[in-house]
């Protein structure tokens, strides 16, 4: 009998996709309970819709479709060919961990020369140690959200990275996500601890190595900065462009921290960053910075909820978005000021440039407030580029095009700027230089 | 920076305990029964002695709104609404045929009186000083219509308006009377699929106001409905439809209050504007229903639909409103930028009590080329109120040259209320320019800094520029509104927290 196989909504059944990947995932007893919970709780809604008013502008049912099987074990083949693709992002003096399709590839990574001070673990080993069942901790959040559970349930590897109370490490640690394989997905989970005192740069990479295409990646980080640490993490999203890429990172500051979070995606066909920042303890100072460089029809999507659960905190929020052809850009920011978060000072701001007619820029600075001495702001704008400058620098001999793309370097440079580490901030200008290059 | 005591005193007048029209007016009514059927729909459509085509009209709404479930997406919160526990029409009983506005049951002029709203053709309002200057008396002018739960009562100023050429009728009447314009504007901005509290106006509605104004003409008064809930267990269900046709001008204001009672009563309205080419809308409301006491027991449940069509080119829509009322307030008023050149303006500002909850704000929706919209919007939290500014703005791919300026501020008095923002902002052309700001330390350092060399504290210098500011929202109302207005919002909005 010949039956016509229908598609529902999320595409061929996310269930199957889940039970073939069984005998792939780490852990057992407890761990695997609480896959099956994350399992059934990402079930209840699928792939998000735009009727999920965290996802209204991002409908992974319309734009993705469905959730392909899970990635493989990398060969050697495919370690060979990650080798390749690293060497254009591996940054000298950094310690490097890589991750190919999801899993720790060790023989790619410096874990056997890491600085003092620090330590690295991976999550499979972690949730395979069957003397320790609570290691399934390492898979819950506070955060709810569909994409995440979809992480717990598939979870294949990650690393555990512990920077010991006050190590200043002096130069940056690099994860790298390389994928190697096409229509499969990925969904590895990674916590770093950065101790009391301590300072550290984390940098983050997701790269295609030669031939991958179509896959489908799904990263979480979750962070935690012990008080009076610091952390500068930088994240450069150059996946390839017919791939979906949806991170979360969820971040909990102690007390008189300093985090630094920016964010560049200029590859995938469907990127989403959401970072859920907590900040726990008085007095730290939080910066976010995001830029999406966006052409054809790639869809970028950046949302963060910052949640200011005691007084005294800073956060500042800059937003770029420089899309053409038929680019879409979204940007969703949330600042939550509890009761007790007095004197808090947050601010937002989120800008869009429209080099096309045909592209689409949404925002969504969200203010909720329930303290009353507190100064809280946000804006928002989105045009196209200023046609008087425009002037200005052509009546100076500069071609139109030349003239635009000096404008749009200086207008990502804003959120760019915020990079205090010289070399980081060098190799990310570079990056966006590369992009406009494109552009011309 | 907290908020400064001034302002807290000017808020604390107007808290919730404070409420002086909760009186109820004893009075013997005709209700429908209890509950939402079919029969209740052809009882009301019976009452009103409609046309079959109305009636046809409610039942496809009701037959829609059967399949529609409750939104559930804004910041409020409240028990389920039993829809089949109200009644949907109820009418004071009328003693006789009536022929002029002295046969009026004297209980319900006396209402009205104690409203401060004249039912007699009076030229001005009392309390109203006649501004040095202003001009004739004849432009004071302010006809009524009152609507008291589903009826509208008395309609002043009729004949002098006909003569202007403007229909200015309960909308009951224009049903009968003029029945080609409302079947062909009726609908046409909110449609009776649109939302579930406007589908099920359209199914139950009783009475609203219905304007009318020719081709060229400015309306000579100013045009004002006043909406008083009196019965209990009622809900209103009013519809107001305003028509400007080519180059027409007029200004619309509506209020609303009800009696102080314990349970909670709906109302569901709905308010459509068509604007066509050169015409130009003015939509004022001051809203205080009941917001119920400080406990929280009581006040109304304001779920309205607003919107307006800039339907031609050229065509303005100004919606101005003061909200301090209602125990919820769900509403949206809307433009909808059709035409080319076509303008909406939004100002708001909404101050929350005692245990009110706030979700409001406005949709600019740019569909037209060269079209314009500003929103102006401030939220003021006390007690233990939730106040939310919720906004769309958004520019269709054949808007060129939309632009739009959005402020909205919000300030909180107490650490026990929040105040929320949740703008969309959704630009899909390129030469759109959108601004959005939601912070007083950006309205303009400039000036601060002007009047701080001239001696001005800080805080004065910002008091002085916000009030300045606010000024501006408040001489966007019709004067005879700004008198009570001001009252209310004479508020400095110093440690605005955006």
């Amino acid at each position: 009998m010949n039956v016509a196989l229908v598609k529902n909504d999320s595409g061929p059944a996310a269930s199957s996709v889940f039970a073939a990947a069984q005998g792939r995932l780490p852990g057992a007893g407890k761990v695997a309970d609480i896959r099956r919970e994350a399992f059934a709780a990402f079930e209840r809604t699928g792939l998000p819709h735009r009727r999920i008013e965290e996802w209204k502008y991002t409908d992974l049912r319309a734009l993705v479709r469905e959730v392909l099987p899970l990635a493989g074990t990398p060969d050697a083949a495919a370690l060979a060919r990650a080798k390749v693709a690293i060497a254009s992002v591996a940054i000298d003096g950094a310690t490097k961990i890589v991750l190919v399709d999801g899993v720790v590839a060790l023989e790619l990574s410096d874990l056997a020369a890491l600085p003092s001070g620090v330590s690295v673990r991976t999550l499979r080993a972690l949730l395979d140690e069957q003397s320790n069942e609570s290691r399934g901790d390492l898979l819950l959040t506070k955060a709810s959200d569909p994409m995440l559970s979809l992480n717990a349930a598939l979870a294949t590897d990650g690393v555990v990275v512990t920077v010991a109370d006050g190590v200043q490490l002096s130069s940056p640690l690099q994860l790298i996500h390389v994928a190697t394989a096409s229509k499969v997905a990925r969904y590895s989970r990674s916590h770093v601890l950065i101790g009391q005192g301590a300072r550290a740069a984390l940098v983050e990479n997701s790269i295609a190595a030669e031939g991958a295409a179509a896959y489908q990646a799904n990263d979480a980080a979750v962070i935690w900065v012990g008080d009076e640490a610091a952390l500068s993490h930088v994240r450069l999203m150059r996946d390839a462009t017919d791939v979906v890429n949806v991170s979360s990172e969820l971040f909990t500051v102690g007390a008189k921290s300093k985090l630094s979070l920016f964010n560049m995606t200029s590859g995938g066909a469907v990127s989403r960053l959401q970072a859920f920042i907590t900040l726990a303890g008085e007095a730290s100072e939080l910066i976010v910075n995001g830029v999406n460089l966006l052409r054809d029809k790639q869809h970028g999507d950046m949302t963060l909820v910052v949640d200011h659960a005691v007084p005294g905190c800073t956060s500042r929020e800059n937003f770029r978005a420089v899309l053409d052809d038929r680019a879409h850009s979204v940007f969703q920011g949330r600042i939550i000021v509890r009761q007790d978060a007095q004197q808090t000072d947050g601010k937002m701001m989120t800008r869009a440039l429209l080099l096309s007619d045909e592209a689409e820029a949404d925002s969504k600075p969200e203010l909720e407030i329930f303290a009353d001495d507190v100064s809280c702001g946000h804006g928002a704008t989105a045009g196209a580029l200023d046609d008087s400058l425009l002037f200005y620098l052509q009546a100076r001999g500069l071609p139109e095009k030349q003239a635009q793309a000096l404008l749009i370097q200086a207008f990502v440079g804003e959120a760019i700027e915020a990079i205090e580490d010289d070399d980081l901030r060098e190799r990310v200008i570079a990056a966006a230089q590369d992009w406009l290059e494109a552009r011309a | 920076m907290p908020a400064v005591q001034e302002t807290v005193d000017r808020v604390r007048r107007i808290d919730v305990d404070q409420y002086r029209y909760g009186f109820e007016t004893v009075i013997e009514s005709e209700k429908a029964p209890k509950g939402l059927s079919e029969d209740t729909i052809r009882y009301i459509s019976g009452k009103k002695n409609e046309p079959a085509w109305m009636l046809e009209w409610r039942l496809e709404a009701y037959r829609r709104w059967l399949t529609m479930t409750e939104p559930t997406w804004a910041r409020v919160d409240y028990p389920k609404i039993d829809f089949q526990d109200l009644y949907y029409y109820s009418a004071p009983k009328p003693k006789k045929q009536l022929s002029s506005i002295d046969e009026i049951d004297p209980e319900i002029l006396k209402t009205y009186e104690k409203l401060g709203i004249p039912l007699r053709e009076v030229a001005i309002l009392e309390g109203v000083e006649p501004k040095p200057g202003a001009g004739s008396p004849e432009t004071r002018k302010i006809a009524v219509d009152a609507v008291f739960d589903s009826v509208s009562v008395a309609t002043t100023f009729k004949e002098e308006l006909k003569k202007a050429g403007v229909i200015f009728m309960p909308i009951s009447e224009a049903i009968r009377e003029h029945p080609e314009l409302v079947q062909k504007y009726l609908g046409s901005v909110v449609p009776t699929s649109d939302n579930f509290y406007a589908t099920l106006n359209s199914a139950v509605f009783s009475d609203g106001s219905f304007v009318y104004v020719p081709p060229g003409v400015r309306c000579p008064m100013e045009l004002s409905t006043y909406f008083r809930i009196n019965e209990r267990n009622t809900g209103q269900f009013e519809r107001t439809l305003i028509i400007a046709d080519k180059g027409a001008y007029v200004s619309y204001l509506e209020g609303c209050t009800a009696p102080q009672r314990d349970e909670n009563q709906l109302h569901a309205a709905v308010v459509e504007l068509v604007a066509h080419d050169d015409a130009e809308i003015k939509y004022s409301t001051v809203q205080n229903w009941y917001p119920g006491n400080s406990e929280g027991v009581g006040g109304i449940y304001n779920f309205v639909t607003k919107r307006g069509d800039c339907r031609g080119n050229n065509s303005k829509i100004s919606w101005t409103q003061v909200e301090t009322g209602s125990a919820i307030t769900w509403k949206y008023p809307s433009c909808i930028l059709r035409g080319d050149n076509s303008r909406g303006e939004f100002y708001s500002i909404a101050i929350s009590n005692g245990y009110q909850q706030v979700d409001s704000g406005t949709k600019m929706i740019h569909l037209g080329k060269n079209t314009s919209s500003r929103i102006i919007s401030k939220g003021i939290a006390a007690g233990r109120s939730q106040n939310t500014y919720r906004g769309l703005v958004t520019a269709h791919r054949k808007a060129t040259g939309a632009r739009n300026f959005t402020a909205c501020d919000s300030l909180l008095i107490g650490d026990r209320c929040g105040a929320h923002t949740v703008p969309y902002i959704e630009a899909k052309n390129s030469s759109a320019t959108f601004e959005h700001e939601a912070t007083t330390s950006k309205i303009s350092e400039d000036v601060l800094f002007y009047c701080i060399q001239r001696g001005l504290s800080q805080e004065e210098a910002v008091g002085l520029v916000v009030n300045g500011f606010v000024k501006d929202v408040l001489q966007q109302l019709p004067m005879e509104f700004a008198v009570e207005a001001q009252k209310l919002i004479s508020i400095s909005l110093e440690g605005s927290v955006g």
